[in-house]
């Protein structure tokens, strides 16, 4: 395929792909198990902003949020404060992948806590072990297992939606192939290109998601849970 | 009675041993209904107390009462003469004054779930070495040392990097009891330890628990194993619906039962 010597530029976009795709996993993986916990407080005022964002974020297309986030923050904030804040294309859009990310993958962390079984917990708090210890060692670990099949279909569908954030012009692998496609006229070319891009990194993170589930599942017999 | 003239000397010896656990009328209550009316209880250094009691008679209750698993209603705790701080709650539970002392508390006083609960994605050793480190600040090579001594001690040597579920329910137990000892507790609590197993699998548990009662290990035992209650206990209690309805020695216990009670839940468990 004679990409007109926009093979680099497509590669550019890639990049910034795949670093828009990450960043947000991690906001969006921390945010997701910040508001499952909320979630499953006692405490009314944090399970009740959990709910209200949860419900939010999964009512919003996506592409509406990128544009609130990048286009509405400032104009509010210059109304509201008369502050000329310049928000990034990608700032606005990990901020917009990640908050969606987020509301989502809280669901799956939520899911999984249920899962986890009350004596997992009690049998390290017969021990004398500290709520942190807890959460990190015996929870946490549990959780990751439970949690990682949810959350790797979570990531493939993320991959793909930082395709959105080439409206508000980050120079994404999206908006590359536009150019190139506009620039060459050869939109068939460029748009199969980033295709075949995309399709390849869903197949290197569907390897890797599985190798991952395997190693998490170590030690649980086969067949059982 | 004969009971009586029985005891009165055992009380003289037991009098010189260090107090480990004193429970002072207990009560627990789930909104009107009072599951546990009043318990009080006193182990001393090597005493193996059974309680026996039907479903529902409050004893699992009772023990998950002691580390604050569950939360009592009203009632003290001792632990070798140190009471545990508790202060109501809004559900009119007691809950723990003080996060540390209760942690102190728990990893003091040994539990054995009826499921084992070990962490399936550690392995045995990582199962015994992960409160010794976390909770007595015992370096990596210590815990390592000790878990496999204990691992050794429950007859499972050469399992040290197998995982608990790969293991069959009498094996996850006797570590379950290995991961309690590596604390070194100074009293033992056993929640049914061997209602989940196979009934093929019961001896090798009840076994492993035989040999810490005549090492002089301070335990309580929530069972329905009768003989073994019979055999290795200092003293028997019988728990009816909610309350203390018979205490005595095994023997007394189990030959001589005073309660109309005991006797039909004896009758009924042979």
């Amino acid at each position: 395929m004679d990409l007109h010597g926009f093979g680099p530029l497509l590669l550019a976009g890639t990049w910034i792909t795949l670093k828009l795709a990450f960043v947000s996993l991690i906001f969006g993986l921390l945010i997701g198990l910040l508001v499952a916990l909320a979630k499953r407080s006692e405490r009314l005022w944090l399970r009740a902003p959990a709910t209200a964002y949860t419900t939010l974020m999964r009512g919003l297309p996506e592409l509406l949020l990128v544009l609130i986030i990048y286009f509405g923050i400032t104009e509010l904030l210059l109304r509201l404060f008369d502050w000329y804040v310049e928000i990034s294309a990608f700032t606005a859009g990990v901020a917009a992948l990640s908050i969606a990310f987020g509301a989502y993958a809280a669901e799956v962390f939520r899911g999984a806590m249920q899962e986890l079984p009350k004596g997992q917990v009690e049998a390290a708090q017969a021990l004398g072990l500290s709520p942190w210890a807890i959460f990190y060692l015996v929870m946490l670990p549990q959780l990751w297992r439970l949690a990682l099949p949810g959350l790797g279909n979570l990531f493939l569908v993320l991959l793909k939606d930082t395709a959105l954030v080439s409206v508000i012009g980050l120079n994404d692998l999206m908006r590359q192939a536009y150019v190139a496609a506009g620039f060459t006229k050869l939109p068939f070319t460029f748009y199969l290109a980033a295709a075949a891009i995309y399709l390849l990194l869903t197949i290197v993170f569907m390897q890797l998601l599985r190798w991952m589930e395997q190693r998490a599942n170590r030690g649980y017999a086969e067949g059982r849970h | 009675m004969t009971c009586a003239i029985e005891t009165d000397p055992s009380e003289d010896v037991s009098a010189k041993k260090p107090l480990r656990l004193q429970v002072v009328d207990l009560h627990k209550r789930y909104g009107d209904h009072e599951v546990l009316k009043g318990i009080s209880l006193t182990a001393r250094q090597g005493d193996v107390i059974s309680i026996l009691g039907s479903s529902g008679s409050g004893k699992s209750t009772f023990l998950r009462c002691l580390n604050l698993l569950e939360h009592p209603s009203q009632g003290e705790i001792h632990l070798s003469g140190e009471q545990l701080r508790l202060k109501p709650n809004r559900h009119q539970e007691l809950e723990a004054a003080d996060r540390k002392q209760l942690e102190g508390f728990r990893a003091r006083m040994g539990f054995v779930f009826q499921n084992f609960n070990l962490w399936p994605h550690l392995n045995l050793l990582e199962n015994l070495a992960l409160a010794p480190t976390q909770v007595l600040r015992l370096s990596k090579a210590e815990a390592r040392d000790r878990a496999a001594a204990l691992l050794k001690r429950v007859g499972l040597s050469g399992k040290e990097k197998a995982y608990p579920l790969q293991l069959s329910g009498g094996q996850q137990q006797r570590v379950a009891i290995a991961r309690t000892l590596a604390m070194e507790p100074e009293v033992l609590l056993f929640d049914e330890p061997t209602s989940a197993l196979d009934p093929e699998l019961v001896n090798e548990v009840l076994g492993v628990m035989r040999s810490l009662a005549e090492e002089g290990r301070t335990m309580l035992i929530v069972t329905h194993e009768m003989r073994f209650a019979r055999d290795v206990s200092s003293e028997v209690i019988f728990l009816h619906q909610g309350k203390v309805e018979e205490q005595a020695s095994p023997e007394a216990f189990f030959t001589q039962p005073n309660s109309t009670r005991l006797r039909e839940f004896l009758s009924s468990h042979r």
